[in-house]
């Protein structure tokens, strides 16, 4: 998985999408496809970052929204809006995941000396987010540690649910 | 045998069955000591475990087995009496040769010689190393017998035929006439008649037939046994002479005439028994491959209600009624398919007998397993998820239900305490009962430590059910003391978790001095459910329709809101509900039909308020991914027939959601 940063590889390759007007960058190897937007089945009561699910060829496939990780503006679907699908690892259990896109610019190739080590101050985001930045001529890509986002996000938010197995508690409390 | 899956692999899985026959057998014999056939089961066993072990390189298994095998045939001619000590002896034995089986490399030798040595303390002076080298491969040779005069003495006349490739194969005849002859008095005649001329033979085929009149004190079965090896393979007639000799003191008789047969230019040196032996006709297949059908045929029955939808939207006869008969034939598949995965519930449910035997002898309680239901069938995958659960339910019995002897009989009770295992299909639903007759749950005990704890609020009013459902909180335990049996209050949590992830239920029943029953209710089985459509705002949901009872609607009378809580009256039951769209946050256009779709659970009837009730459909359910783990709500998700997503609703779970709803509402 550790491809990105790993100087052994001339190369790697990425996917370059846009979330808000910021530009990231995925590990190109988990990309399983890119599609039109579907429709979404909503899952009532689901964390705010994964509330829908999608029908993946036969396969159903919960589709998570970076933005809201991110901090980033929802912005409404334009005809650019693109559903990446991903194959990850989600607390040692491999699926998929549908993450939305609102725009998908190419798959590419970049020196594996141009990436550096994200710092650790200055970002915007936890430092543990970002694999990697990676220049581009004058712009910067973020590549983002979609592992580390999603187990880190899937803790924080543990807590909030209404949870069934709290009942009891409740029954205890009132 | 030179195709396929790994023949160990399959010697494991015939061994493991035949060693859960074994304990059967041994088990039922305590009961039983005096039952021939259980005896010549157990032996038979054993047999075949010793032929095929040698057979597949487990030379240490074959070894050990002999010696068992010995003392059994000792029994089965009466000369050694079944006793508590050889049973529990051979129930050792029989762990000893599974260890050796599953892991040669780790089985405790000292353990096997400790075995053997109280086996020939059992048998006598008999020194079991004696019999030691002997290689497997002569099967059965009588210790030095003398056949004490039974009161009565068989005369049989056997004719039998080895098949012409016999000798091919490894069937050495040879050993057979020796094992015949080991049973009485025996004459043996070989016919050379289908001999053919020297230029025509195959020196390594067989063509001799043999007659033998034996007259043994053997029941017929002793004569079967002989040829267990080869019976699939050749003729074999067995009649009993009519003239039954009379207490006809055994002389011992030279064999009248014996031509050893002709014996080809050496045989191959193979193994002499065959394996391929199966009782009923059948196939092992392995569990990937099933999984990949059970797929297949789930996905088949995704299109199909989805050509069902397309076809509905045509107003064409034809397509209708080729649609209906796909629709026949992939219900019929689907039920075939799962048919494939159903297997009976006796195989776990003997597995018991051994755990409680040994815990009742443990604890020092007197303890009798009794089954019924062995025959119904489960889902193998749920049948073998089910035996954690079940161990801890009947250790809990055992431990804190049943009483000591003395405990009982000074409660008028019999002293020993019974625990019945029962299983029945109910509908859709299988259940599994454990009742004991033993002490019954105490409430205001339950009620005492659950407010030690914190579990509950001092005073807060819990019906009897409620009060029992506790004990599946985890630290829960009301047992004083501790034992290494249980009461460490781990155990009954994970049972709840496991039945909950099987899509089951737990229910108690418990009166206090009577005893207690464990009911799990569970589906067939996991793959695909029957589902009710319905549709709130513009979201589709299925509901499992195993817990449907009824649907009504909610007339604008009935609809009258008390206290933040919705009842309904239905047929002069007060059944309360929950507006699944308010609990789900869901927004859609005001509904002024809504719908009322009644369900059964544990806690009584409740019903779901819904916009619109779409219809059946058999759903093949798809667990939802980790991101979604915390929202329990949903059991699972479905794919309908215009390719969108339905999420599945987990009954149990809405109504626990529906209840923390209420009371934040009563509290805000």
């Amino acid at each position: 998985m550790n491809m990105i940063r790993d100087h052994s590889q001339p190369f790697v390759e990425i996917l370059t999408l846009a979330l808000a007007d910021e530009a990231f960058a995925l590990d190109a190897c988990m990309v399983s496809e890119i599609i039109d937007v579907v429709p979404v089945t909503e899952v009532p009561n689901a964390p705010n970052y994964a509330q829908g699910l999608i029908n993946v060829r036969g396969k159903v496939v919960p589709l998570a929204d970076l933005r809201v990780c991110l901090d980033l503006p929802r912005l409404p679907a334009t005809i650019d809006t693109r559903l990446v699908v991903l194959e990850l690892v989600i607390d040692d259990e491999p699926g998929w995941i549908g993450i939305y896109a609102d725009k998908v610019y190419e798959v590419t190739k970049i020196s594996a000396s141009a990436i550096e080590a994200p710092p650790e101050v200055g970002l915007k985001w936890p430092s543990l987010f970002i694999r990697g930045i990676a220049r581009r001529g004058a712009d910067l890509l973020y590549i983002l540690d979609l592992e580390a986002i999603f187990s880190s996000i899937r803790q924080e938010t543990a807590g909030d649910f209404h949870d069934a197995d709290r009942s009891r508690a409740m029954l205890a409390t009132h | 045998m030179s195709t396929g899956p790994d023949p160990i692999a399959i010697f494991r899985a015939e061994a493991d069955e035949l060693f859960e026959q074994l304990e059967a057998v041994l088990l039922d014999m305590e009961t039983d000591p005096c039952n021939d056939e259980l005896v010549n089961t157990a032996f038979r066993a054993m047999h075949t475990i010793k032929g095929s072990g040698a057979m597949f390189g487990f030379e240490a298994v074959a070894s050990f087995t002999h010696h068992m095998e010995n003392a059994f045939d000792l029994v089965r001619k009466g000369q050694l009496p079944v006793t508590q000590a050889l049973i529990e002896l051979a129930l050792d034995a029989k762990d000893h040769m599974r260890s050796l089986i599953e892991a040669p490399d780790k089985a405790d030798m000292e353990l096997g010689e400790a075995i053997l040595t109280r086996l020939s303390a059992i048998i006598g002076a008999k020194d079991h190393t004696e019999a030691k080298p002997k290689p497997p491969v002569a099967v059965a040779v009588p210790l030095p017998a003398k056949p004490k005069p039974a009161p009565t003495h068989h005369k049989f006349r056997i004719r039998f035929r080895l098949a012409q490739e016999a000798m091919k194969l490894g069937t050495n005849p040879l050993p057979l006439l020796a094992e015949l002859r080991g049973l009485g008095e025996c004459a043996i005649t070989a016919h050379l008649e289908d001999v053919p001329s020297l230029d025509d033979i195959d020196p390594s085929a067989c063509y001799l037939r043999w007659t033998c009149e034996l007259i043994t004190d053997k029941p017929r079965d002793a004569i079967d046994d002989v040829f267990l090896f080869v019976i699939d393979d050749m003729e074999l007639e067995v009649t009993e002479a009519e003239d039954v000799v009379e207490d006809v003191p055994p002389e011992p008789l030279e064999p009248v005439q014996q031509k050893a047969p002709q014996q080809p230019a050496k045989s191959p040196s193979s193994p002499p028994e065959k394996v391929e032996r199966r009782e009923e006709p059948g196939i092992r297949v392995q569990a990937e491959r099933l999984d990949a059908l059970i797929d297949q045929v789930g996905e088949l029955v995704i299109a199909q209600a989805r050509l069902r939808q397309f076809a509905n939207s045509f107003n064409d006869p034809h397509l209708k009624s080729l649609v209906e008969e796909i629709e026949r034939l992939s219900s019929e598949l689907r039920d075939t398919t799962m048919g494939i995965r159903m297997v009976p519930i006796g195989a776990l449910f003997t597995r018991f007998r051994r755990l409680v035997r040994d815990l009742s002898r443990d604890l020092g309680k007197e303890i009798g397993l009794t089954t019924s239901g062995e025959e119904t069938e489960l889902d193998k995958t749920v049948i073998e998820r089910l035996h954690d659960p079940l161990i801890h339910l009947i250790r809990n019995s055992l431990d804190h239900g049943i009483g000591m002897p003395d405990e009982r009989e000074a409660g008028g009770k019999p002293r020993q305490g019974t625990i019945h295992l029962s299983a029945s299909h109910s509908g859709p639903q299988v259940l599994i009962s454990i009742t004991d007759d033993g002490r019954g749950m105490d409430p205001a005990r339950i009620r005492a430590k659950a407010e030690e704890t914190g579990l509950i609020a001092p005073g807060a009013e819990l019906s009897n059910n409620e009060l029992f459902h506790l004990i599946f909180e985890p630290g829960f335990s009301t047992a004083s003391t501790v034992t290494n049996v249980s009461g460490r209050g781990v155990g009954m949590d994970v049972v709840k978790r496991t039945i909950d992830s099987l899509r089951g239920s737990i229910d108690i029943e418990s009166v206090m001095g009577k005893g207690t029953t464990m009911t799990l209710r569970l589906p067939l089985t996991l793959a695909i459910i029957d589902g009710l459509l319905v549709r709130i705002g513009h979201g589709r949901y299925v509901i499992p329709l195993s817990a449907v009872e009824e649907c009504v609607e909610l007339t604008t009378q009935e609809d009258c809101r008390t206290h933040g809580r919705d009842f309904l009256d239905i047929r002069d039951e007060v059944v309360p509900f929950l507006r699944l769209k308010s609990l789900f946050n869901v927004t859609g256009p005001e509904n002024h039909y809504p719908k009322v779709v009644i369900v059964s659970t544990s806690q009584g009837r409740v019903g779901f308020a819904v916009d619109q009730i779409i219809g059946d459909h058999q759903t093949v359910i798809k667990s939802l991914s980790k991101i979604h783990s915390n929202v329990k709500i949903f059991s699972g998700a479905t794919i309908l027939g215009d390719g969108s997503v339905a999420l599945i609703l987990d009954v149990p779970r809405l109504i626990d959601f529906g209840q923390v709803n209420d009371n934040r509402l009563k509290s805000a």
